[in-house]
């Protein structure tokens, strides 16, 4: 008599997958991934009771039965526990408290759903089992490692697909950033006006002209390397600055005055490409840019010890005036770079060097404001060594 | 004969786009340059020209701020306001905001064929006007309203602040400082970096331009009616508009009078 509900054990495959569901990385209810598990418990409990009717002779609808009830009530309270459970990242509580949760609900569904199949047919194994617990052992041995089994697959496809989407997460932060490093530095609202200037130059002054596309390609080659290179020499870093002001000194005329000042012997520093770039683009914009009359830029290195010292210092309106504007013109609301600039050089110096480079912004004694990076280096520049990262 | 103003700060735009008008419109006298926002105001004002050609990004006041000026200081018998173009090399929100209130603007650089399909509009407009003199007012004070109008979009375009309302504020007078309720105060005066704060009985300076205040006031309770003034609505007693457009009010609580521009004219009508 009781054989009939033998067949049970695919169930536990189901309970299996449901613990496994890593799927989403939060957690949440996913109506889709639950949905999903159900039909895949299902599936087994099916197999599972057609290897048991062909096994032991026994009829596949009342195999069939038992196996659904026992299989989905497995399935309930793994997700019925999952709900209840702080999940980590995996979608699964953490350690051997996972493993409890899957060892719980495989006795808990399998009393559960015997009892359940047998109301529908209308009698109960359990005196028959509580008679023979060997039995009750051998019918619920199955179960259980069926369950452990798909448990494992499911943890393991669940935890793949995490990694995979961990894995397109990073990579869609690092083109974010990319992109981001992009914009920034082909502002187009700089780019243009720059066209708009070399197109009046060339039939005004045909060489001036030239040498302003020659900044301009400088310029442009360096901000399109940028996003592929991770370091390049101070004097490169330097020099495209000298083609950024000189595009600039076309733009302003006599209103800008800027100069820079690297020894030599700094040259060779590596540096994160066009780090200095947006500070200047800044200082500019924000700074000189804004303010009636002519104003001083002044772009430095120097060495400290062992740490070198960039700094970026302008004669223009200052950090009080630019904020308040900012928060009232509408022409600059909607651009990028506006006060992106400094939050991305935090960004870039943070990630590179952890807390050891500082980044300030402080407004001058005698008006305008001072940008500074500190920044360390593993070994005097002289060695020639690059700096570690 | 009919006159233009050039306002950019770049030395080098501000020669190409004369050259390219001199192209484009031969008869057109083109005033001297104005370098940034503060000197288009004052050379649009000694010389009244028929034509401004704003860049938006000045140093100083920005070209939508200098035509905010140039039309609320515009003599009344100076005829009427000047027709204006604002020019932009990249400003996404501004020509959005232009196309919304279908201001004539040009963008650097500026395309020669671009150039001479605003002139002919310009050449429409002052030719409409110049009929119009001879004959009757109304055209041209229907223009001008248009041009107010537009003007009006362009300035409220402006994206609104996200700060809180403000209720209270503080002025330091002296070593002491006042806690003035806003509901309190009858009217905001902007004097240079600093607002003028006047209640019934009382006036402080707060360290606050009115553009940063202006936000973060109810739009419904305070009525900006200058570029420089906003004042309490239910602190109004009456309003009483002269010829040339402009509105005078007096309040209930302070005997000093306030002028409405003509930009802010249109929330004085009788119901």
């Amino acid at each position: 008599m009781p054989p009939a509900a033998v067949p049970v054990p695919p169930d536990l495959l189901r309970s299996a997958s449901a613990t496994t569901s890593p799927s989403t990385t939060v957690a949440q209810f996913n109506l889709r991934h639950v949905l999903q598990r159900v039909v895949q418990v299902a599936l087994a409990d099916t197999l599972i009771a057609a290897l048991a009717s062909a096994m032991n002779a026994s009829s596949f609808g009342s195999n069939l039965i038992y196996a659904q009830c026992v299989g989905l009530a497995i399935l309930l309270f793994v997700e019925f526990g999952r709900r209840m459970m702080a999940v980590g990242t995996s979608g699964w509580p953490a350690g051997w408290r996972g493993i409890m949760l899957v060892a719980v609900s495989c006795v808990l569904g399998y009393v559960v759903g015997i009892s359940l199949a047998d109301t529908i047919f209308g009698h109960s194994n359990w005196p028959y089992y509580l008679s023979r617990p060997r039995r009750l052992l051998l019918d619920f041995g199955p179960v259980a490692v069926f369950s452990i089994i798909i448990a494992g697959w499911f943890y393991v496809r669940g935890q793949a697909r995490e990694h995979r989407a961990q894995v397109a997460a990073a990579s869609h932060a690092a083109t974010l950033a990319r992109l981001n490093l992009l914009q920034s530095q082909l502002e187009p609202h700089m780019l243009f006006n720059t066209l708009a200037n070399l197109r009046a130059l060339i039939s005004a002054d045909p060489p001036r002209a030239q040498q302003m596309l020659d900044h301009l390609i400088a310029f442009l080659r360096a901000t399109l390397n940028a996003s592929r290179q991770a370091e390049h020499p101070l004097g490169e870093e330097f020099a495209r600055i000298d083609d950024y002001l000189a595009l600039m000194k076309v733009r302003m005329g006599d209103r800008l005055r800027a100069g820079t000042a690297l020894p030599p012997e700094l040259a060779a520093i590596p540096v994160p490409p066009l780090l200095l770039q947006p500070l200047v683009e800044n200082a500019i914009k924000h700074g000189l840019e804004p303010q009636r009359g002519p104003g001083d830029l002044q772009v430095s290195a120097t060495l400290d010890g062992t740490t070198l010292i960039l700094a970026v210092a302008d004669s223009g309106r200052g950090l009080e005036a630019a904020a308040a504007a900012r928060a009232r013109e509408p022409v600059e609301a909607a651009e990028p770079g506006s006060g992106f600039g400094v939050a991305q050089v935090r960004e870039r110096l943070h990630t590179l060097h952890g807390d050891a480079a500082r980044f300030t912004l402080t407004p001058r004694a005698q008006g305008g404001t001072l940008a500074e990076i500190r920044l360390p280096l593993a070994t005097p520049p002289l060695s020639r060594d690059p700096r570690t990262r | 004969m009919t006159t233009a103003l050039i306002a950019e700060d770049e030395p080098l735009l501000a020669q190409a786009l004369r050259a390219e008008l001199a192209r484009a419109w031969p008869e057109l006298t083109l005033l001297e340059h104005a370098v940034d926002g503060d000197d288009a105001v004052d050379r649009a004002l000694e010389h009244r020209p028929d034509v401004v050609f704003l860049d938006i990004r000045m140093p100083g006041r920005s070209g939508l701020e200098a035509a905010e000026a140039i039309v609320e200081e515009w003599p009344a018998d100076a005829g009427p306001l000047p027709l204006i173009v604002f020019v932009t090399a990249y400003d996404q929100y501004a020509l959005q905001a232009f196309e919304r209130a279908a201001v004539d603007y040009l963008q650097k650089p500026v395309q020669p064929a671009r150039l001479a399909a605003c002139c002919a509009r310009l050449k429409d407009m002052i030719a409409l006007r110049e009929t119009a003199r001879d004959a009757a007012m109304p055209v041209v004070a229907a223009d001008d309203s248009a041009l107010l109008g537009r003007l009006r979009s362009l300035l409220a375009a402006a994206p609104a602040a996200t700060e809180a309302p403000l209720t209270l504020l503080q002025a330091g007078i002296g070593a002491t400082l006042h806690m003035i309720p806003v509901d309190e105060v009858v009217y905001f005066e902007a004097a240079d970096k600093y607002v003028r704060v006047v209640t019934a009985t009382r006036e402080a300076l707060i360290r606050m331009s009115l553009r940063e205040l202006l936000p973060r006031l109810s739009a419904e309770r305070f009525w900006q009616i200058h570029r420089g003034t906003v004042v309490r609505a239910d602190a109004i007693a009456t309003a009483t508009r002269d010829e040339s457009g402009k509105v005078f009010l007096t309040l209930r609580e302070r005997p000093e009078r306030l002028v409405a521009s003509r930009l802010h004219a249109h929330l004085f009508r009788a119901m």
